[in-house]
């Protein structure tokens, strides 16, 4: 089972004694890029490559675009290091870029005008539960894991990207409420609305594939 | 407690964000309504199954190409910067 990686802690880790509080490992690599240092901004890339990725094909439902976010943030975020203050995390501040990236991705591929974080939001569809059938045991196993896969992608692609995106970085990505709010530039009581929202309607459209067969209702 | 105010509460419940008092109204309601308790334990497996399944992983061969191509970029700028420099 994979288990999700959990960035650095953000602060510092200040000790009760006369040492100097313990700099974040991330704020080292960053100074050194400042001063351009390559490696130092590679080893920020094998750090956090694969969270990007995961994040940007779970918002845009597409490999391809994935890679390219992956390219786009890293060098996006090299080009603006100088921007970064140190204020947040610095993963923070790299997820802030590539769901940017993503949803500009999501725009020139759909040719929408508008795909934001705001877009199909306004909606109550879906935050009531109408389907009270209880799952199988290990529902999941029921299928193979091309066809599970399958379901579930096409399950969270049919969530509104406002929704999908918080769902990812707080549940899949493993952030707390309040780094999501602020990689997403949301207030904390918008992320839990939408993260209810969308674990609501997840579940909802789960139940489809995983419910109790009626003829098997006890 | 409704089931109304049981669902709004539900997120902070997942996250253990819940006061002492207001969880325990939430599982004396989930005791006494099924349809509460299923929403509960089938979201909670929904995040499970998310969380627990890559639904894609890149072989190491590509996230490779693409850090080398990032760092030729990266290394194309530092070269233009220093020349405007000089």
């Amino acid at each position: 089972m994979r288990q999700p990686e959990r960035p650095h802690s953000p602060m510092p880790t200040a000790v009760n004694t006369e040492e100097e509080p313990q700099v974040h490992p991330d704020l080292e690599l960053v100074a050194r890029v400042k001063t351009g240092d390559l490696a130092a901004f590679e080893k920020l890339m094998r750090q956090y490559e694969r969270q990007i990725f995961r994040i940007s094909l779970q918002i845009t439902q597409n490999r391809e675009d994935a890679e390219d976010i992956v390219q786009d943030t890293f060098f996006k975020a090299f080009q603006k290091i100088d921007q970064f203050q140190g204020n947040s995390k610095f993963y923070t501040w790299l997820v802030r870029i590539a769901v940017n990236e993503s949803l500009m991705r999501l725009r020139k591929r759909k040719a929408q005008k508008t795909v934001s974080m705001d877009e199909e939001i306004q909606t109550d569809e879906g935050s009531i539960p109408r389907d009270f059938a209880d799952w199988m045991p290990n529902p999941e196993q029921n299928y193979n894991q091309a066809e599970l896969a399958e379901i579930l992608r096409r399950t969270i692609q049919g969530l509104p990207p406002g929704f999908r995106t918080v769902f990812v970085l707080r549940d899949i990505d493993g952030l707390s409420t309040e780094e999501t709010a602020q990689a997403l530039k949301l207030s904390v009581p918008a992320v839990k609305s939408r993260l209810l929202r969308a674990r609501l309607q997840l579940r909802e459209r789960l139940s489809r594939y995983f419910r109790v067969p009626s003829g098997e209702l006890a | 407690m409704n089931c109304t105010e049981f669902l709004a509460n539900l997120t902070d419940y997942f996250d253990a964000q819940t006061a002492t008092a207001l969880r325990s109204e939430l599982e004396q309601h989930m005791a006494g309504c099924e349809h509460c308790t299923v929403t509960l334990n089938t979201t909670r497996q929904t995040i499970e199954i998310y969380r627990n399944k890559e639904l894609f992983e890149l072989p190491e061969s590509i996230h490779e190409r693409l850090r080398q191509a990032v760092l030729s970029k990266c290394a194309a700028k530092m070269k233009r910067q220093k020349l405007k420099q000089s």
